[in-house]
């Protein structure tokens, strides 16, 4: 009790507090310029403490195994043969390994036979109750689903924007490729080249059941009359999920923002419309307070 | 030479009289919002896995005192922003509202996580509540289990970009802008199970209906829907309408549950349709509900669109009374 | 330490006691012959005389779990009827003396040993709580983790929430029709909410917080009561949380003070009660993976060994079982020591705040964190939510390269050699931190002289109290399981369990600082065996509808809070079971708190967040 321990723990404080300036120094205001990329070694073991990652500027990109909300792999948009297929199969798998069971899959039927086809119809993932556990991605047969590593998901409003349907989780597979570069060699590896396991079996029965192709073209362009009239997105159907909250404070009118863009680019025209709106809903108070 | 000022003041918003002769009106929300969102304080306040996360933010890696955030106050009566970080549950969202209600205005709410936008993993749990929306109003959801500090940062700084858009001028937009205090979130009660005093009316009638024999089960959907799939398809939807009652005596949250009975039904309907395909392959089309099941109907949505302005109207009216 | 030395006559293995204590209550003691179970069941009315001569005469002196389990329906094992499983333990080591009661299910009641280990107080109100079984001579049965007035017990298996949609997953809505909807659509409430039908709105009022006041002598007349100088004192009940900056997280403590000094303290929970059990039985065995990341989540890899312990342990009982292999015990152990030296940092950083060192250490510490979260989200994918262990193997080797890549405008990237990053970690890079820890903090004066002498737990008392972990040890009990019932392969690791014996606050430091000296010392050896058995599998063959041999099995480890143990039932259907029929977690956060209150009588209240920190407890795990 004489004061030396304290002193000595100040002195950690200190040497902490000088070192913040060590890279300072070093680098002075060329810290971040790319052509000082010091970067790896900031975020190495090699440095002293941490260093602050200048989110929004720098971002920390995120090692392959990295898992956030699940996407769907379709084939790249400029596939020769099948641009755009679905991967998955709908079998069922990731359903079921899901623990908090999210992922809800229709499965295409053909709708004269009855028969089911290897495509979901409909796919849904809802981000508000997923776990990003990444089972659907370890079990599913096909490497159709696999775990993305886009985090910058925010948004105003999750009544319409966090059941993700499938349009909204597919991506092409040149992504995932991408993304994890390595695994995807691993598992273009284990499924014998770079397509899907059952295009690589079709390709391998050769010409032999051109026929089988042409029946599931003939499928296909009667599904798709069938499910022409209706083009309402799913979005629709949980628009309405219980929202009192609402109620309590008058929010700006959802506006769903164009895909990709960044929720609070509303476009001028939503937001002229917001205008109008508040203006109205304004001149009518006006009167009553009058009335 | 005199000048026009009402020329001057040409923006499209209303201006209150008061201030009509005042030319920085726009700068002045702009100042005042650049303040705003550059001084958020969050409270510190955590609740489950994502707090561990928001605290991550705050420390050095992540640091988002960089964005004006720095002091994370104990206190609500001292503090901006609520994160509510983590799984909201039925005994702890009666702290969270008085919490909530003893911040000083401007305040915001932020819904870290799957689970405080929407019940998360732990959804199913009969101690939790599906999402803080519920109870507050929330401006940004950050999904995630956990988000990553990074998802965070994003998230906060699409709040100040919300924030950024707003106008102390058309107060609609917010409610500390418009006359006098906003009413407190009424305190949920602890009862048999959780109870939003603004559901008590409901309640009581559902408590009523079961004392007269009724049923007064939650989950009465299902068995509806097990009967609505056995009546044929032409029958199912007329059952769904007589399961609503009459539109003027409904409550916000039986439209939403004869919404959701009418859809059912519906989709009811379409698989009792799907069953017999060679019976009746063109009956699909005209069936209420669309083609794809998860679709409403355009009279269910007309329906609930109807239901929506009279609820508007109702309550424009109890304001005014 | 007074442990009077075991009477050699009575140390002998498990059978012997069993056999002791069949010949001592020959007519109350029998075989549990259920397939796949073991240990004894009692006869509920001499449940107290075993359970006292079971803790004296054959020295399983630690209660180490209690828990309800509801045989409703189970049709293949047994009768409807409420079980209490019991699992005692010698604090010299070996391995457990399983116990169990049975009762009725309409009138589940049986006797409360609370009088011979106090450790069961708190589960035997979980039980109360969830399952609906009265103690007789319980000294507080209250509920515990759901509120006073809440309607039903919830763990029983007629009990079904207001989301519930079937008996176990997966659900069948989910595919091959699976229409998407949110499952409050579905409710007439439009939220998770399920009355009971004779709900009386005109006499509802809200009992939780008033009850919680029985026994705090509220309302009572105090202004009789002097203090030593003829003064008039009164007794104040002051609530600390469950939004309080010090109670990390929301946990709350109601106590009643004599000017400063706490006079009586009760811990209030379940304010995260997240129903993990209720939704463990639902899920299938592989559900339950990712979920228990979520019970303690500064140190998910600790608990997900502790889970596929227990349900290896299972597996083993089937026919085809392959165990792990040794490159899959090593990456555990890699990686659950790894978790350690996280959980301690933060602890001790947290703990320094609640000193009032606020926030400069926490920075320091998690900053190392930091480091080693990189290492678990290029290994397992995720910083915090790891699901990196599976049954019989883990989720993936160590990849060549820690490397990221390039997905979103201005990502940067970073490419480390894993086996090099390790090795620069483990010899450097922790030690260095824990050589910094020590200096800034072991002689501080300040910390000396917050801590010492306060907090004081006997040795006696932690083993009674059931505490455990660095609680436990700090009493000087030198308990640890990775020694006292090994797993895995800490057999063959060098390291010496970390004990003190003052009981204060302070042994509870040093006791986690040593336990950090010790985890990189382990690691050291284990960063070799990496190396010479690189290209061993690891992956696991367990299916994902994978069935699991019926049985009961309880796998425990050593985690950084203290034991961590899953007791995991596996009944029901005859051929092999796909969801869990019991899961119960022992928690030790939980637990330990049940010294608390005992801890904190007589102190200081600004004593008491420092007490708390020094339990070292996350609400993830105490309320589970
Ligand atoms: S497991 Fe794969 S192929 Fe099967 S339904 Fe899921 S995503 Fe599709
Ligand atoms: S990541 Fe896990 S929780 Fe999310 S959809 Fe996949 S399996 Fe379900
Ligand atoms: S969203 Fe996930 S990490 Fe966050 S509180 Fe919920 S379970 Fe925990």
């Amino acid at each position: 009790m004489n004061g030396i321990g304290f002193v000595k723990g100040m002195l950690v404080t200190l040497r902490h507090f000088v070192n913040t300036y060590v890279d300072d120094l070093r680098y002075g205001f060329r810290k971040y310029s790319p052509d000082v990329d010091n970067f790896e070694t900031r975020q190495g073991t090699k440095a002293e403490g941490a260093f602050t990652v200048q989110y929004p500027e720098e971002k920390l990109a995120m090692p392959e195994r990295f898992r956030f909300v699940p996407f769907l792999v379709v084939n790249d948009y400029d596939h020769p043969e099948a641009p755009g297929k679905d991967w998955c199969t709908s079998c069922g798998i990731c359903a079921k390994v899901c623990p908090p069971q999210c992922i809800w899959i229709v499965r295409s039927n053909d709708p004269v036979t009855g028969r089911p086809v290897p495509e979901p119809e409909a796919f849904f993932i809802d981000i508000d109750i997923c776990m990003n556990c990444g089972f659907c991605a370890e079990f599913c047969p096909f490497d159709a689903i696999k775990m993305d590593h886009d985090y910058e998901l925010s948004s105003y409003d999750r009544t319409t924007n966090h059941v993700f349907d499938k349009q909204k989780l597919s991506k092409e597979f040149k992504y995932w490729k991408t993304i994890a570069p390595t695994r995807a060699v691993e598992e273009m590896q284990a499924r014998g080249g770079w397509e899907h396991k059952d295009a690589q079996k079709a390709a391998r029965r050769g010409g032999a059941d051109a026929g089988k192709d042409a029946k599931r073209e003939e499928v296909r362009a009667r599904k798709a009359e069938a499910a022409a009239p209706t083009a309402a997105p799913a979005a629709e159907a949980v628009a309405e999920a219980p929202k009192p909250a609402a109620e309590v404070k008058a929010e700006p009118a959802a506006a769903p923002a164009a895909e990709g863009a960044r929720p609070w680019e509303e476009s001028h025209d939503q937001r002229e419309a917001r205008k109008q709106a508040a203006l109205a809903r304004k001149a009518a108070r006006a009167a009553k307070k009058d009335g | 030479m005199e000048l026009n000022l009402a020329e001057l003041n040409r923006t499209q918003y209303p201006i209150p009289a008061e201030l009509q002769n005042n030319v920085a009106i726009t700068s002045l929300s702009k100042i005042y919002n650049w303040g705003r969102r550059n001084s958020m304080w969050p409270m510190l306040f955590g609740l489950a896995c994502c707090a561990i996360e928001m605290i991550a933010t705050a420390s050095s890696r992540f640091d988002f005192s960089r964005f004006g955030m720095e002091v994370m106050r104990a206190t609500p009566r001292q503090s901006d922003l609520m994160i509510v970080s983590g799984t909201v549950t039925k005994k702890m969202v009666v702290p969270i509202v008085r919490l909530y209600n003893q911040m000083p205005e401007p305040k915001y709410v932020l819904a870290m996580g799957a689970c405080a936008s929407g019940g998360g993993p732990f959804k199913e749990g009969y101690n939790v509540v599906s999402g803080i929306d519920k109870y507050l109003p929330v401006d940004v959801y950050v999904p995630g289990c956990p988000p990553t500090p990074q998802a965070l940062l994003y998230g906060l700084i699409a709040l100040q970009k919300k924030i950024d858009g707003q106008s102390i001028i058309t107060s609609d937009d917010v409610p500390w802008y418009g006359v006098g205090p906003s009413d407190p979130t009424p305190i949920p009660i602890l009862g048999p199970d959780i109870i939003d005093p603004r559901q008590m009316d409901m309640i009581r009638r559902q408590a009523e209906q079961a004392a007269r024999g009724g049923t007064f089960a939650v989950r009465e959907l299902p068995a509806v829907a097990k009967t609505a799939a056995a009546l044929p398809a032409q029958k199912a939807a007329p059952a769904a309408a007589a399961a609503a009652p009459a539109a003027g005596t409904m409550t916000p949250e039986e439209e939403r549950r004869a919404a959701a009975l009418a859809r059912k039904a519906a989709r009811a309907a379409k698989s009792a349709g799907e069953a017999a395909p060679a019976a009746a392959p063109t009956a699909a089309a005209p069936l209420p509900g669309g083609s794809k099941p998860w679709e409403e109907s355009h009279d269910i949505r007309e329906q609930r669109k109807a239901a929506a302005l009279a609820r508007k109207a109702a309550r424009a009216s109890k304001s005014e009374g | 330490m007074v442990l009077t030395a075991p009477d050699p006559n009575k140390v002998g293995t498990i059978e012997d006691a069993i056999a002791d204590l069949k010949a001592a209550f020959p007519n109350d003691v029998s075989d549990d012959k259920r397939e796949g179970y073991g240990g004894v069941i009692v006869s509920a009315d001499k449940l107290l005389e075993v359970a006292s001569y079971i803790r004296d005469t054959l020295k399983f002196d630690y209660l180490s779990s209690a828990t309800a389990v509801d045989y409703l329906g189970e049709g293949h094992h047994s009768n409807d009827h409420m079980e209490m499983v019991y699992h005692a333990y010698r604090t010299t080591g070996g391995s457990a003396l399983v116990f169990k009661a049975q009762t009725d299910r309409e009138k589940a009641e049986l006797p409360s040993l609370v009088s011979v280990w106090r450790g069961a107080d708190f589960q035997e109100r979980e039980a109360w709580d969830l399952f609906g079984i009265r103690f007789k001579g319980h000294p507080n049965l209250k509920r515990i983790l759901m509120w006073e007035g809440f309607y039903g017990h919830p763990m029983r298996k007629d009990w079904k929430e207001a989301f519930y949609e079937s008996e176990h997953k997966p659900f069948d809505s989910r595919w091959p029709e699976g229409h998407v909807y949110r499952a409050e659509e579905l409710n007439v409430f439009g939220s998770n909410v399920k009355y009971p039908s004779d709900i009386d709105l005109s006499r509802l009022t809200d009992k939780s917080e008033s009850d919680l006041y029985t026994g705090f002598g509220l309302g009572v007349d105090m202004t009789h009561m002097t203090d030593e100088n003829g003064i008039q004192t009164d007794e104040l009940v002051v609530n600390m949380g469950p939004h309080h900056p010090s109670t990390h997280g929301v946990f709350r403590m109601v106590m009643r003070l004599d000017g400063e000094t706490i006079t009586h303290l009760e811990p209030v929970m379940g304010y995260l009660h997240r129903n993990h059990e209720k939704i463990g039985e639902r899920n299938t065995y592989l559900h339950n993976i990712p979920f228990t990341d979520r019970l303690d989540y500064i140190s998910s890899m600790g608990n997900n060994h502790g889970y596929v312990l227990a349900v290896e342990q299972l597996l083993a009982k089937g026919a085809k079982y392959t165990p792990p292999t040794y490159r899959t015990e090593v990456l555990r152990v890699l990686m659950v020591e790894l978790s350690r030296i996280v959980n301690h940092l933060w602890a001790i950083g947290f703990w320094l705040n609640d000193l009032g060192a606020f926030f400069t250490p926490v920075l320091y510490f998690v900053q190392e964190r930091e480091r080693i979260l990189d290492f678990f989200e290029a290994v397992a994918g995720s910083r915090m939510m790891c699901n990196y262990m599976r049954f019989g193997g883990v989720f993936a080797d160590l990849p060549e390269r820690i490397k990221s890549t390039m997905n979103l405008m201005n990502d940067r990237v970073r490419d480390f050699d894993t086996m090099q990053f390790l090795q620069e970690m483990i010899n450097e890079r922790i030690p260095r931190t824990i050589d910094e820890l020590d200096e800034y903090l072991t002689n501080s004066d300040i910390v000396q002289s917050r801590s010492k002498g306060v907090g004081y737990l006997s040795a006696e008392d932690a083993i009674n109290f059931s505490a455990a972990g660095p609680l436990l040890r700090g009493s000087g009990v030198a308990y640890d399981i990775r020694r006292a019932d090994p797993y895995s392969i800490y057999p063959e690791l060098d390291f010496d369990v970390a004990v003190q014996h003052e009981g204060d606050m302070y042994a509870r430091y040093m006791v986690r600082l040593i336990e950090m000296r010790e985890s990189v010392r382990i690691l050291k050896q284990i960063l070799p065996r990496l190396e010479y058995t690189k290209g061993e599998s690891v992956t696991s063959s367990f299916a994902y509808s994978g069935k699991i041999p019926l049985g009961e099995a309880y796998g425990r480890v050593e985690n950084g809070k203290g034991e961590l143990g899953y007791y995991v039932v596996s009944a029901g259907d005859k051929k092999n079971t796909a969801n869990p029929w019991r899961y119960h977690v022992r928690a030790p956060s939980f637990i330990n708190l049940t010294p608390l209150g005992h801890m904190c009588r007589g102190t200081k209240v600004a004593d008491v967040v420092a007490i708390l920190g020094s339990i070292d407890i996350v609400l993830g795990e105490t309320d589970r």
